[in-house]
C-alpha cells in the first residue's frame, strides 16, 4: 500500500505542483489518478519512485518513509510504464526487457530468459525479442513497456498516460490485457491519465485532481459517476457520465423472453441457433439482413441500452459463451433497469 | 614535372615506416583529444552555465595556427613527437568536444528518464544509454577529427615530425616532385582508408540505426 501524508510539493520557480495530498493507494489495486494537464497527477506519480521528492509531507510504501531508502533501489523494486513506452532505442526488445533484472545483478542468461517469458506473458511473438523497438508498432512498443517495467516483478507499477499515444482501437486491447494480466498479478498500480473513460474502465478507484494540485474527491468509480462531489468533477465526468455508469453494470440478472415470432420482426438464426440479424417482414423476400449484435451476460448495460436503440425490433438479442440465442430482452426493461441501476449506485455510495 | 616512378619499388620501407608514423601521430592524437573532451563534454552538457564556457575554449584552441602552437609546446616537450601529438590533439577538442555535447543532446528525454527510473546511477546512465545513443553524432566527429589530424602531421614536419609530410619537405628541398606526390598520394590514401574503416566501426556498433522499419 501506498499512502500519502499531506505531501506537498514546491518547484524552485514557485508553481505549486501538489497541495496537500493525503491519499491512499490500497495494495493490489488499481488507483487512477486523473485531471486536466498541470494538475499535479504526473508529478504525484514521481514522487512514489522519487523522480520528484516532496517539499513537505511523508510518503509511504509497505510502512516505510520512502525518503529512507536509496532512491536507485526504491525504483528497481516500482515498475515505471511512461508514455510513448520509453524504451531504449539502441538495445533489442528482449534487452530492453530485461533491463531491471541485469540493474538487480541476476546475470545476462537468467535476465534474457525471464525477458522472453514476459513477452509471451503480455502477448507479442518471441521473434519480436530480437527487433528493435522503432521495428515495432506503437501498441507493441507499449506491450514491451509493460513486459519491462513487469521484469523483475516488483509488486507495484506506475503508468504514466502508458496508453496515450495508441489509437483507440488498440488503446482498448492494452486496457484490456492490463485488466486481464492484473487479475492473474494482482499488482499496487497507479496510473495516470487525462480519459476519463479509461479512468473508469481500469480504475478500483478514482482520484480526481484539479488544478494546482488539488485533490478533489478519490471514490470508486461508481460512486464518483453516482455523485460526483462538486461541480468541477461532474464537469470533468462528463454530460455522459449517467451512460458511463451503466459502463460499470453488467446484463446479468436481466430477464429475458423468447425470440419473436409472426411480427413484423424476426430474428433470423443460423443452424446453430446464432442470431444472423433482423428480417423484416414487411420488406421483399430477398432484402439483405438488418445487422444484430447480440449481446452476452457479461457484456455492459450501457452496449446493451446502445444496442437497444439501435435494434429495429427494439429488442436486445441475448447469447451464451457460445454465441447460441438464448433469449430477447425488450428496450423498456433495459432503460428501466439502467434507472434503477443509477438510483442504487447513487443510494450505496 | 616528372614522376620517377622507379623511386617507388625502392622506397616500399621507407614509405612503410612514414605512413606507420604518421597514423600512429594522428590516431595518438584522436585518442588523447576523446580522452579530454568526452569527460569535458558531459560536464558542460550537465551544467548548461559550462557550455558555453567549454565550446568557447575549444574554439580558441582552434583559432592557434598549428606551427605557432607546435613552436610554443617547443620548449617544454622539445622536438619530440609528443609535441606533434599535444598540438594535434589541441586541434580535434574543437571536433571531439562539440560533436559530443551534441550527441547527448540528441538523447531522447524519455530514454534518460526511463534509466533512471528503473533504478540505474547517473554513471550507469551515461555509459549504457547516453554514450551509445549520442554514438552516431560522436562518431561523426571522431571522423573528422581523424582526417584533420591526418592532414595535420605534415604539418608537423616543421619540428621534424611530420611523418609523410617529410616526404613534401624532402621533394621541395631536392627539387624531386615525385616525393611530393608520394606524400600527397600516401596522405589522401590513408585519410580515405581511415574514414573507411572508421564508419565500418560506426556501422557495426551502432545496428539500432540501420534496422528497417516496423
Amino acid at each position: 500500500m501506498i499512502k500519502f501524508d499531506e505531501v506537498h510539493k514546491r518547484f524552485p520557480n514557485g508553481t505549486t505542483a501538489v497541495h496537500d495530498l493525503s491519499l491512499e493507494m490500497p495494495e493490489g489495486q488499481i488507483t487512477v489518478l486523473v485531471g486536466s494537464s498541470g494538475c499535479g497527477k504526473t508529478t504525484t506519480l514521481r514522487m512514489i519512485n522519487r523522480m520528484v521528492d516532496p517539499t513537505s509531507g511523508t510518503i509511504r510504501l509497505a510502512g516505510k518513509d520512502i525518503l529512507e531508502s536509496d532512491a536507485a533501489d526504491l525504483r528497481r523494486g516500482i515498475g515505471y510504464v511512461i508514455q510513448q513506452s520509453g524504451l531504449f532505442p539502441h538495445r533489442t526488445v528482449l534487452d530492453n526487457v530485461a533491463t531491471v533484472p541485469l540493474l538487480l545483478g541476476w546475470g545476462r542468461k537468467k535476465a534474457r530468459s525471464r525477458a522472453a517469458e514476459l513477452l509471451e506473458t503480455v502477448g507479442l511473438a518471441a521473434d519480436a525479442g530480437k527487433r528493435y523497438p522503432h521495428q515495432l508498432s506503437g501498441g507493441q512498443q507499449q506491450r514491451v513497456g509493460v513486459a519491462r517495467a513487469l521484469a523483475a516483478d516488483p509488486p507495484v507499477l506506475l503508468m504514466d498516460e502508458p496508453f496515450g499515444a495508441v489509437d483507440p482501437v488498440v488503446r482498448t486491447q492494452l486496457q484490456d490485457e492490463l485488466l486481464r494480466l492484473q487479475k492473474d498479478l494482482a499488482k499496487t498500480i497507479v496510473f495516470v491519465t487525462h480519459d476519463i473513460d479509461e479512468a473508469v474502465r481500469l480504475g478500483d478507484r478514482i482520484a480526481v485532481f484539479r488544478t494546482g494540485g488539488h485533490l478533489v474527491q478519490c471514490a470508486e468509480p461508481a460512486e464518483l459517476l453516482a455523485r460526483p462531489a462538486d461541480d468541477f468533477v461532474a464537469d470533468f465526468l462528463g454530460a455522459e457520465r449517467g451512460l458511463k455508469l451503466l459502463s460499470l453494470s453488467t446484463l446479468a440478472g436481466l430477464p429475458q423472453g423468447p425470440a419473436p415470432e409472426g411480427g413484423r420482426w424476426e430474428l433470423a438464426l443460423d443452424s446453430a441457433r446464432k442470431p444472423l440479424g433482423w428480417r423484416d417482414g414487411d420488406a421483399a423476400a430477398d432484402s439483405p439482413l438488418l445487422p444484430v449484435r447480440a449481446l452476452r451476460d457479461g457484456d455492459s448495460l450501457l452496449s446493451a441500452v446502445n444496442e437497444s436503440i439501435a435494434s429495429p425490433a427494439g429488442l436486445v438479442a441475448r447469447v451464451d459463451a457460445d454465441g447460441v440465442l438464448t433469449g430477447v430482452t425488450a428496450r423498456a426493461e433495459i432503460h428501466d433497469h439502467a434507472g434503477e441501476a443509477h438510483i442504487s449506485a447513487g443510494a450505496a455510495a | 614535372m616528372t614522376i620517377e616512378w622507379g623511386w617507388f619499388p625502392d622506397h616500399i620501407d621507407e614509405m612503410t615506416r612514414l605512413t606507420a608514423d604518421h597514423l600512429s601521430t594522428a590516431l595518438s592524437a584522436v585518442f588523447f583529444g576523446l580522452l579530454i573532451a568526452l569527460p569535458l563534454a558531459v560536464i558542460a552538457h550537465r551544467f548548461r552555465p559550462l557550455r558555453g564556457f567549454v565550446l568557447g575554449l575549444s574554439n580558441i584552441l582552434y583559432t592557434i595556427p598549428s606551427i605557432a602552437l607546435f613552436v610554443l609546446l617547443l620548449p617544454v616537450t622539445g622536438l619530440t613527437r609528443t609535441t606533434a601529438v599535444v598540438g594535434i590533439t589541441a586541434y580535434t577538442l574543437v571536433v571531439l568536444v562539440r560533436n559530443t555535447v551534441e550527441g547527448l543532446d540528441t538523447v531522447p528525454a524519455k530514454a534518460r528518464e526511463a534509466s533512471t527510473a528503473m533504478g540505474a546511477k547517473p554513471l550507469r546512465t551515461l555509459f549504457t544509454v547516453e554514450l551509445p545513443l549520442a554514438l552516431p553524432v560522436i562518431m561523426a566527429g571522431v571522423r573528422v577529427a581523424t582526417v584533420m589530424s591526418i592532414s595535420l602531421v605534415s604539418v608537423a614536419s616543421a619540428i621534424g615530425q611530420g611523418g609523410l609530410g617529410q616526404l613534401f619537405i624532402d621533394g621541395f628541398q631536392r627539387d624531386f616532385p615525385t616525393l611530393v606526390i608520394a606524400g600527397v598520394a600516401l596522405t589522401l590514401l590513408l585519410a580515405l582508408v581511415a574514414d573507411a574503416v572508421l564508419v565500418t566501426v560506426q556501422w557495426l556498433a551502432t545496428p539500432w540505426t540501420h534496422k528497417r522499419g516496423a
